[in-house]
């Protein structure tokens, strides 16, 4: 491999965690709800699909059982927030420190247990091609299902039935209720949607990216799949291009180091933090764009008899 | 239908039959024993004030509410309507006044959420042409639907519900948010449909329009059947004292207006711009309100009088001091608060939310727009046995019905809390009021008093300008009248030398000569 | 199966029981989880909470523990109160504590050493104050989200004092740990009571969360803050400065969080180290939310969580319980809590069957 394509690779190799968390989230947002609770689901599908694996099991047991632990804790924060009524922003911030504060309980054992990458899945014939065969066709099966998914979420809400509905929704709760939806169940499912998927996220991070478990070992990424939601104007091609931007800024650290630059390592890990929020700032200032683009009803309190 | 037809139907099957339909709310009987009988192919008109249960009424019958008394017979079996879907499924529509529309969608994925058989998705956008057009409610179904103008809105509703094949149509209110001549287009569309047989049942208040329109009438009144009439030769007197069940009183009009006053209010060259990309600015508006006299602003929904109060009451500010002058003092680039302080004090249409905080108690409410005068706040700290005393005298002086300052305002029903707030800005003085929607959805006894209040503001010398939806309430309130289309505003004219066709025609947007808004455009 | 009914007004009795019963319920989901782990469920609560305060040394370390939640959480209520989520109080802790231990260690007493301390105070506020002040500038100029840039800057500000410690700060004689030199002991809070850790800084925490009360209930500022919070657009009709509101409560808390952070390391620890607070910050919004956002709530609330922060320390030492069981509790409080609060606006009722088919399509 070259040393254009092994920065290219570990830059989609970084994209991504944030790119499985960031879908997950578009979809719930799209259906009216904001959970800033991506970091614990994160989390929690990192640690179950370690727990799992190192447990002697197939890795891909691991990731089922991930994207379940953060579907779990996500139907958590769907009885708070939509059953019991309870504030949007409050439940997702009690929601990533119970997820921090679990999940470290949990992997407690598994500290410091080595673990084998989750094997990469080259797809015969393309994977020979030069250049583009190792950038684009010799990954895990993981990364393949990212670009699935992202290209499944946009068919979902462009073009099916279902889609339409749960875009009715977070556009406007009311009318969806007047019209006969089921306003909350349908919110409850997109809830655990974005749980799954962000634990698949988090499941990438510890069975494929660096193979092992440390507590808190998301550092942040969930926040930054929040932000990336919002960059991307709630598009799913526009997340996969974000999560690519976004790999490259965490992967910065690692090759100035080896370019020769003489920058503090922390300043260099601040990089993917100050990126974010210069993103955030660079895409909120228009805010007739976010007006247009983002579900009228998000965060809003929906009660069917009020 | 006419009389011939009419006897050759006696000893027909009526469409729906509703007997002794009762229904119990915690505090109030909103329906009680009511008959209601539906014959095939007849307009229907269900007639009432705010509050006399046609709601009710018509949520029973579209399977919204359950009876707790009485039946339904469907074509002459008896039925049990257990929701919306079993309603539609028997043949019942409905088209409400408060749309369940998803502006960022468009108008054919609008139709598809609504329809219980949607069928292909491909096949949508045809049927819905081929609807509207014989119909002559003309749609395109590619349209994103917040690029709809209320009324195109409205028809959005109605082909939706004419989709799933109706033989009753129950319309809520369809007028409120047209224009005189969107009412008449209408009219011929609900006229073809009764002429295929099907029913139609019309609420409204409007006398007026259902004299021109309706065949029969059924009046409600505090739950009850009060009346039936014929409208078409009955008055409108008449029905509306069946409605109130007393004496009608006008209010009391001044037959001459005051010696020409200061202007008060001065918008010159008034431009707007918003981040909000569905808003309506404001292009070049131009008005002026003199003390003692009263200003109307009529026109439809969504043209602009939303940024066209917020560029007045500071809510919005202005990049040009001399766009709104207040008192002589230009006040473009004021806030609300530095406004008030020179005379204004204003009444924004939505209440619980903007004009009132729902969750406050009526003495913080008070505070809200107060705390600039009267020394309600001194020092930076409240005074709060003053400001439960100003709540109180508010509650005594305009007749609010509620238990006293420490109310919650969102108990208050809405004709009491408009009366609250109108009160709070009376009682600072003002000398320029600005409403919008006074007596929107308010009883007619609230909406009388708010009137009389009003009248009496200019008699003693403030300006008054009134903008809103009812020409009824401008024609009976104004001096002189304006209307704003498509956030233009046109000249005011003394009411006296209008008449409501004319001030229809502004609001459907043709100024002068029959030529419309977009033959006067800049190129 | 039950249905929620708007209570026409919000119910007294459940503001004020709603803490007790998410309380209640924490202390029995924490035994059945003690139990999961395999520790005796009541020893272990024993142990937990009742240990730590049976003496006088125990309840002056719950002071302790409770002053930088209590500093920080008045700050933050006053912001939640007004829809300006800081979630990075965290961050502003932290360069609180970074610019009071820069007057400690470079302002070299040589005129006399009773500003030392006032300084560094003073810095505190000021360093937190400062890293609050750019979530405020971006959202009231750019239309950013505070949630998501006051929580990048807590990163940030943690990486920075990490390369602090390590780097240009690290104490020389320090056989290479990353951490400052010690304070010279007039840059150190003196104890107010002998053989405690109680300073100053629990002392000023009381005066804030009075402060706080007076400024919520009786000021007309208390008032738009309310206001804001509640129904923006009243704000707006009133012609209130959201504006101002914005930058003045994001500036409180920043300044407030980066004196409880000065307060940590000019007090119980003497001098900079990565570790100046376990979190403070971010259980600050607990101890907010579980206080209903009310001074004196906030004032309960954060000797409760203080005692969580107590009890775990103590049950590690005495059973070997994991330390990351307080982050659990601290989290399931806060769900409990506002699981709760729905009761405050909704009665629970039976489903009468015919109300079950009383609904839209």
């Amino acid at each position: 491999m070259t040393e254009t394509v092994a920065i290219l690779v570990s830059m989609i190799l970084a994209a991504a965690p944030l790119l499985f968390a960031a879908l997950g989230e578009l979809i719930t947002e799209k259906s009216g709800v904001l959970n800033l609770g991506v970091e614990g689901m994160m989390l929690a599908g990192a640690v179950t699909g370690f727990a799992v694996t190192a447990s002697g099991h197939d890795p891909w047991l691991g990731v089922i059982a991930a994207a379940a632990a953060g579907a779990a804790v996500a139907a958590i924060f769907g009885v708070l927030t939509l059953l019991l009524l309870a504030n949007q922003v409050a439940t997702g911030l009690a929601l990533t420190m119970f997820g921090i504060g679990l999940s470290a309980l949990v992997g407690k054992p598994f500290v410091g247990i080595p673990l084998e990458k989750l094997p990469a899945l080259p797809i015969p014939l393309l994977g020979r091609i030069p250049f583009f065969g190792p950038l684009l066709f010799q990954h895990d099966g993981m990364i393949y299902l990212a670009v699935l998914l992202t290209l499944g979420v946009h068919l979902f809400l462009t073009r099916t039935r279902a889609g339409l509905i749960v875009r009715a929704v977070g556009e406007n709760h009311d009318a969806a209720h007047a019209l006969g939806y089921p306003v909350r169940l349908i919110r409850f499912g997109c809830v655990l949607f974005g749980g799954a998927l962000a634990g698949l996220g988090g499941a990438y991070l510890s069975l494929a990216y660096t193979p092992m478990w440390a507590q808190n070992m998301t550092a942040g990424r969930g926040w930054i799949a929040l932000a990336l939601v919002v960059f991307a104007t709630w598009k799913p091609w526009r997340v996969l291009a974000g999560a690519l931007l976004f790999g490259g800024f965490t992967m910065a650290q690692l090759h100035a180091q080896g370019l020769g630059l003489a920058v503090p390592p922390e300043f260099l890990a601040m990089l993917p933090y100050l990126a974010t929020m210069l993103v955030l700032v660079a895409i909120s200032r228009d805010a007739t764009r976010i007006r247009l683009n983002a579900p009228a009803c998000i965060g809003k309190l929906f009660h069917p008899d009020d | 239908m006419n009389d011939k037809d009419r006897t050759a139907l006696e000893g027909v099957t009526p469409r729906l039959c509703l007997k002794g339909i009762t229904k119990q709310f915690p505090g109030c009987r909103a329906n009680d024993g009511v008959d209601l009988s539906l014959l095939p192919g007849e307009i229907h008109a269900l007639l009432g004030e705010n509050g006399a249960g046609k709601s009710t009424l018509v949520k029973i019958i579209y399977g919204i509410l359950h009876a707790d008394e009485g039946e339904m017979l469907w074509e002459g079996k008896a039925v049990s309507v257990d929701n919306p879907a079993a309603a539609r499924a028997l043949g019942i529509g409905m088209v409400f006044q408060h749309f369940s529309l998803f502006d960022s969608l468009t108008v054919a994925e609008n139709i598809a959420l609504g329809l219980d058989r949607p069928g292909r998705m491909a096949a949508l956008p045809a049927r819905i042409v081929e609807v509207s057009e014989r119909y002559g409610l003309p749609l395109d179904p590619a349209r994103p639907v917040h690029n709809l103008s209320v009324g195109e809105r409205q028809r959005v509703e109605i082909v939706r519900s004419l989709l799933g094949e109706p033989r009753l149509l129950i319309m809520d209110e369809p007028t409120s948010v047209l224009t005189p001549q969107e009412v008449e287009r209408l009219f011929v569309t609900l006229r073809q449909l009764a002429a295929e047989g099907r029913t139609i049942l019309y609420i409204s208040h409007k006398l007026e329009e259902i004299r021109a329109l309706c065949d029969r009438a059924t009046v409600l009144r505090g739950g009850r059947v009060a009346a039936s009439c014929d409208p078409r030769v009955t008055s409108a007197r008449d029905m509306a004292e069946m409605m109130i069940g007393s004496e009608l009183t006008t209010p009391d009009r001044r037959a001459e207006t005051l010696a020409e006053g200061e202007a008060l209010l001065q918008v010159s060259g008034l431009f707007t711009t918003s981040d909000d990309p569905f808003a309506t600015n404001i292009k070049g508006a131009s008005l002026s309100v003199r003390a003692g006299e009263i200003v109307g602003i009529a026109g439809v929904a969504g043209n602009g009088q939303t940024e066209l109060l917020s560029a007045l009451s500071g809510e919005v500010p202005l990049p040009k001091p001399e766009m709104v002058s207040i008192c002589g003092t230009p006040a473009g680039h004021l806030g609300p608060r530095a406004r008030r302080r020179l005379g204004l004090a204003f009444v924004p249409e939505e209440r619980l939310g903007r004009g009132a905080v729902p969750d406050m108690t009526l003495a913080d409410n008070a505070l809200l727009s107060g705390y600039g005068s009267g020394g309600l706040v001194r020092r930076g700290l409240v005074r709060f046995g003053r400001t439960k005393r100003h709540a109180d005298r508010i509650i005594e002086r305009f007749g609010v019905a509620a238990r006293g300052h420490g109310s919650q305002a969102r108990s208050l029903s809405g004709g009491n809390l408009q009366k609250f707030i109108i009160g709070r800005e009376i009682m600072q003085k003002p000398r320029l009021l600005i409403v919008a929607q006074p007596t929107w959805g308010v009883d007619a006894g609230a909406a009388a008093a708010i009137h009389q209040a009003l009248i009496d503001m200019a008699r003693n010398g403030a300006a008054v300008l009134v903008i809103s939806q009812d020409l009824d309430e401008l024609f009976a309130l104004s001096d002189r009248i304006a209307v704003i289309h498509g956030g233009r505003l046109s000249e005011a004219v003394p009411a006296a030398d209008s008449s409501i066709e004319r001030i229809g025609l502004l609001m459907g947007g043709v100024f002068d000569n029959g030529k419309t808004e977009a033959d006067h455009a800049p190129a | 199966m039950l249905r929620l009914e708007a209570r026409p007004t919000p119910s007294t009795a459940a503001l004020l029981l709603s803490p007790v019963l998410a309380i209640a319920l924490t202390l029995l989901t924490g035994m059945a989880l003690f139990a999961v782990l395999g520790f005796d469920p009541v020893k272990t609560v024993a142990a937990y909470f009742i240990k730590p305060l049976d003496s006088a040394y125990g309840l002056s370390e719950l002071a302790v523990k409770a002053t930088p939640l209590l500093l920080c959480a008045i700050g933050l209520a006053l912001g939640f109160r007004a829809n300006i989520w800081n979630i990075g109080a965290e961050g502003q802790l932290i360069m609180g504590a970074v610019a009071g231990s820069g007057v400690a260690l470079f302002l070299r007493p040589e005129h006399g050493a009773a500003w030392v301390l006032p300084a560094m105070f003073a810095a505190g506020a000021l360093g937190g104050m400062a890293w609050a002040s750019i979530p405020a500038v971006l959202k009231l100029r750019f239309n950013a989200s505070e949630i998501l840039t006051s929580l990048m800057l807590t990163y940030v500000a943690d990486l920075f004092l990490r390369w602090l410690v390590n780097g240009p700060w690290r104490d020389p004689d320090g056989y290479n740990f990353p951490q400052s030199p010690m304070f010279e002991p007039d840059a150190i809070i003196p104890p107010l009571l002998e053989g405690t850790r109680l300073g100053f800084g629990a002392v000023l925490a009381l005066a804030v969360a009075l402060g706080g009360w007076f400024l919520l209930s009786r000021t007309f500022l208390g008032f738009q803050i309310k206001v804001i919070g509640l129904t923006a657009a009243a704000a707006g009709y009133a012609g209130f400065n959201s504006a101002r509101i914005t930058w003045m409560s994001l500036l409180l808390s920043g300044g407030l969080a980066g004196i409880a952070g000065l307060n940590e390391v000019a007090g119980p620890i003497g001098q900079l180290t990565p570790f100046v607070s376990p979190g403070y910050g971010f259980t600050a919004i607990i101890v907010a939310f579980l206080g209903r956002l009310h001074p004196f709530g906030i004032l309960l609330a954060s000797l409760m969580l203080a005692l969580t922060y107590l009890g775990g320390e103590a049950a590690q030492i005495s059973l070997g319980l994991p330390v990351a069981v307080t982050s659990v509790f601290q989290g399931l409080l806060l769900f409990f809590l506002l699981a709760c609060e729905v009761l405050i606006r909704y009665r629970l009722r039976p489903q009468r069957a015919a109300s079950r088919r009383e609904s839209r399509g």
